[in-house]
């Protein structure tokens, strides 16, 4: 250890430098300026194509990429990754297919014209824990609303989310799109991230990432759209269908060892329901923990009362061993009964890991008083599930809690996602009020677009003219011209056979295309 | 009161009176009567400040000096860095950063070997010409009409009469010039195997930036080849990306035996300057390393600067920037064009270095002064007055872009009227 101090000491630059990386990235934002002033003036036809072209790109990487994300991060399950990787991409655009953010609409009966203003430059983190599908997701939001991106990736998941952002861009630059609609910042560090977000150059933030960060970005003086953590409280009621419910549960915490912040975190279910429900658990691939492995698992997931990072996107197998217990192998989910909920069980806070807390009640009201217990901690804003046949109990349940969806009979993880429910497919939850964030939806391009308004008088004497001759303000793409200008070419000197000048001017035409291609 | 601290003036006429009585009559006169009455104060980015206060925005950039915008704050915070280690430093002796700094502009031109450094562009191209004449052992130097190299000894002399017949720094036994563009002219001025070098700016930047015809500069080197003389590319306003690529003699598909960088070079924040030599074009680095000296030449400062200035330019952002900034104003400019083809005539661009011709001998001094009032700052070409040299910087944004054009499109009645004006006294 000493030796490698030394090591350091004598390796550390004798001049003081600046970080190097945020030159570069104040320049991307500059980038990022020009090919959003240019991409704003596409037609719907030309964003739609750069959209599917996008969307193949990410799905032809979303193998390479899950694997990447998994080695470098640690977290997660490589087939999940895959699964969300490709679920960001086409069925992100079909979604979205015909969510039209490019043409004016005319409204005759309001006399009204509405035209879209794209925001201009995006700032956008990625987590550690969805790196990839995070950075699909919201690359096609800003192409589908017709807004440049930069990302600023957890350092944790830096190198795949920078080559990802380079093939995303490449493929949307040879479907026709402005260069530098896509970046990624490459060394991403908290001056950096700090500095970019209060770039009056950035039009807007979306901020995913821990709490710190989502709030630096609403601190930030720029118009950002931030999330809150999740902390799901499940409820299965009696007359759910157990094993149904005890199988989606356990699928939606195992999916990507519950890094998605939809996961479910604490089981609530009646206490005359427990052994039924606690063998449909174990049945559905739960191991269910002893008061014993209940009090280990606490001490080594909370330290001090705070959750291990260590944990995030682990498997329960590794979690248990770490926690000083054996498993089953094939058990994909801890679950950990619970005497009580709230600040002093730090198990009901959010995990991020194939942990589920379990305590029971008497009674479907002290149920659901249980499950709003857990959000007033943490996750306000965020998710909940139901499940259960009962359309009352599902209404009271959710106008109870300070959340903005509620899943019923479907895993969480997923279904608040957007992708096993009709909720729009997102990686940013909107935590809304509750969870002191602008939006209170699952994030969409919508929120990326403002319109302006042409207003008529209202008054019946004057009329609104008909708009169906005027022409559509967005005309598509210009062909750029190639650039660098091509060298002239020189004059032939010899006859037959090709000129070593000429040959020269081809081989640098050439890589003046590729040096082109590559930023 | 304007205090500066160090030293404080009453008001911006007691400084015009003290410019004219201690420093320069002559310059602070022109331009009083010119009616541009800049004092430059405060700067940042591409944005001037008169001592007004008035906002300008600086397209004249000296040449590209300001390529990167005025006090560029990532090169300001390297000078700074130097500062707290390094001074000039001893140029007797070999150095980290004159060593580092001449290894990273050598591997942006692969054909070349040494760079050899000064202090501003005349004295890199001093060292090309007095290069040359020790390669080839003859003195004659032929450059063009109208051509630009500097005002020391050697380098006025290749340049234009107004610069060196007031000195008798001219020397037509040595120094012969030919026509731009004209090949022919070249071609018998070499005939004679007499001469050193031909020293040409890839793009003549006081001249107006006129374009090279077709397959010109490329013959150009090809009769230098044929005769012997040594062919050397005057960078100092074409290089550092400002054609697009970071020599302009790249852009063409040219290989100079020398090439002379300087202005951005430094950042505008601390002059160095440098001649790029090929191995045999170098030969006296061998033979008499101290046959060339020069204190403040490759200045460590300086050196530790330019070579961030190399790195800069060659991160793909800027290059793409680049190109943002020469499409916008190759479009804006030729829409603006149609609209006042009366008086607007031309437009001469290569990158981010364009020439705006006006239809008056003196066109673009109207059109420099009509902007001046309009908040842009963009000077006329010095030996062709009808062409507005108007030379946006590598890193503009697009917002300022944009706000360029609108303040020329505001700005062009008033041209207009100046014209008008100056036709009339014609």
């Amino acid at each position: 250890m000493g030796g490698s101090l030394l090591q350091n000491a004598e390796c550390a630059p004798r001049l003081v430098m600046a970080d190097p990386a945020e030159a570069a990235a104040r320049m991307k934002i500059d980038r990022a300026g020009w090919a959003a002033q240019s991409y704003a003036r596409y037609d719907r036809a030309s964003v739609m194509k750069i959209a599917r072209a996008v969307a193949e790109a990410a799905h032809q990487g979303a193998q390479t990429y899950a694997e990447w994300a998994v080695r470098e991060t640690g977290m997660g399950v490589v087939e999940h990754k895959r699964q969300k990787n490709e679920m960001s991409a086409h069925p992100l655009v079909d979604f979205y297919e015909d969510t039209d953010l490019v043409s004016p609409r005319v409204d005759a009966a309001r006399k009204m014209v509405e035209i879209p203003k794209p925001a201009g430059v995006i700032f956008a983190l990625t987590p550690a824990t969805n790196p990839v599908s995070t950075l699909y997701y919201k690359t096609i939001l800003a192409v589908l609303s017709r807004n440049a991106i930069i990302f600023s990736p957890h350092p944790y998941a830096k190198g795949c989310c920078f080559d990802a952002a380079k093939r995303l861009d490449a493929a949307a630059v040879a479907a026709g799109a402005p260069a530098g609609l896509i970046q990624c910042v490459e060394e991403p560090t908290i001056p950096l991230v700090q500095a970019l977000m209060a770039s009056p150059r950035v039009q807007v933030i979306m901020a995913t990432g821990g709490g710190p960060m989502v709030r630096a970005a609403y601190s930030s003086g720029n118009p950002a759209i931030g999330v809150g953590p999740g902390n799901a409280p499940v409820y299965v009621d009696p007359d759910a269908d157990q094993t149904l419910a005890a199988r989606r549960i356990v699928d939606s915490k195992a999916f990507d060892n519950s890094v998605l912040c939809t996961n479910e975190s604490v089981l609530i279910s009646l206490d005359a329901d427990r052994s039924r429900l606690e063998r449909a658990l174990r049945a559905a691939g739960a191991h269910v923990c002893s008061e014993a492995e209940v009090a280990k698992l606490r001490e080594w997931l909370f330290p001090g009362g705070h959750l291990n990072t260590k944990a995030i996107g682990k498997s329960a197998a590794w979690i248990a061993e770490q926690s000083g217990f054996r498993i089953v192998a094939s058990n994909r989910v801890l679950v950990a009964p619970l005497g009580q909920v709230g600040l002093d069980e730090p198990l009901t806070r959010e995990k991020l890991s194939p942990v589920l807390a379990w305590a029971t009640a008497d009674s479907f009201r002290r149920a659901t008083g249980m499950a709003q217990m857990i959000l007033r901690m943490t996750g306000a804003g965020h998710s909940a599930a139901f499940h259960g046949e009962d359309p009352q109990k599902a209404m009271d349940f959710a106008a109870a809690l300070s959340v903005y969806r509620v899943v019923v009979n479907a895993p969480c993880s997923q279904g608040a996602a957007g992708f096993a429910t009709h909720l729009a497919p997102s990686f940013m939850i909107g935590t809304g009020y509750f969870g002191r964030s602008s939006v209170g939806e699952n994030v969409g391009p919508q929120h990326l677009v403002h319109w302006t308004r042409l207003a008529w008088n209202a008054d019946s004497a004057v009329a609104m003219p008909d708009m169906s001759a005027v022409r559509a303000p967005f005309d598509g793409p210009d062909a750029p011209p190639s650039y660098p200008p091509q060298p002239a070419r020189p004059a032939q000197h010899e006859a037959g056979g090709m000129d070593r000048d000429l040959l020269r001017q081809l081989i640098l035409q050439e890589l003046q295309q590729l040096t082109r291609g590559s930023t | 009161m304007f205090n500066y601290g160090y030293f404080s003036f009453d008001s911006k006429d007691d400084l015009l009176a003290k410019a004219i009585e201690y420093w320069n009559p002559g310059k602070t006169r022109f331009w009083q009567d010119a009616g541009i009455d800049l004092v430059i104060d405060r700067r940042e980015g591409y944005f001037l400040y008169d001592m007004s206060g008035r906002r300008l925005i600086d397209l004249h950039l000296n040449g590209g000096t300001y390529n990167f915008g005025h006090r560029n704050p990532e090169l300001v915070a390297v000078l700074k860095s130097a500062l707290d280690y390094f001074d000039m430093g001893n140029h007797w002796f070999p150095s980290v950063a004159r060593a580092a700094f001449a290894e990273k502009l050598v591997r942006t031109a692969p054909h070349m070997k040494y760079a050899i450094f000064g202090a501003g562009g005349a004295e890199a191209v001093e060292i090309a010409l007095k290069t040359a004449r020790y390669t080839t052992k003859r003195r004659k130097i032929v450059s063009i009409i109208k051509g630009y190299h500097g005002h020391s000894g050697l380098s006025v002399a290749t340049g234009d009469d107004r610069f060196s017949k007031i000195f008798l720094a001219d020397r037509p036994e040595e120094f012969v010039q030919v026509p731009f563009n004209d090949i022919d002219a070249l071609d018998r001025a070499l005939r004679g195997r007499d001469v050193a070098a031909f020293i040409i700016e890839t793009i003549p930047a006081t001249y107006g930036f006129p374009m090279p015809a077709e397959g010109y500069l490329n013959a150009c080197q090809d009769l230098c080849r044929k005769y012997g003389t040594l062919y050397i590319a005057d960078e100092v306003q074409t290089g550092l990306m400002r054609t697009g690529a970071m020599w302009g003699w790249q852009s063409y598909g040219l290989e100079p035996d020398l090439f002379v960088t300087g202005k951005g070079l430094g950042g505008g924040i601390y002059p160095i300057s440098a001649c790029l030599a090929t191995e045999r074009s170098g030969g006296w680095l061998h033979e008499d390393g101290a046959a060339h000296i020069s204190t403040s030449g490759g200045s460590e400062l300086g050196c530790v600067v330019g070579h961030q200035v190399i790195d800069i330019l060659q991160r793909p952002e800027v290059i793409s920037n680049v190109h943002y900034v020469a499409e916008f104003f190759r479009r804006s400019l030729t829409r603006m064009m149609a609209a006042h083809s009366d008086v607007f005539v031309g437009i001469r661009q290569r990158g981010v270095i364009l020439g705006l011709e006006f239809d008056h001998p003196e066109g673009a001094v109207a059109v420099s002064r009509a902007l001046y009032e309009n908040g842009v700052w963009a000077i006329f070409s010095s030996l062709d007055k009808r062409v507005l040299q108007f030379k946006p910087g590598v890193l503009l944004d697009a917002e300022t872009c944009q706000e360029i054009i609108d303040r020329m499109e505001a700005a062009m009645p008033r041209a207009r009227a100046l014209l008008r004006n100056m036709k009339r006294v014609a």
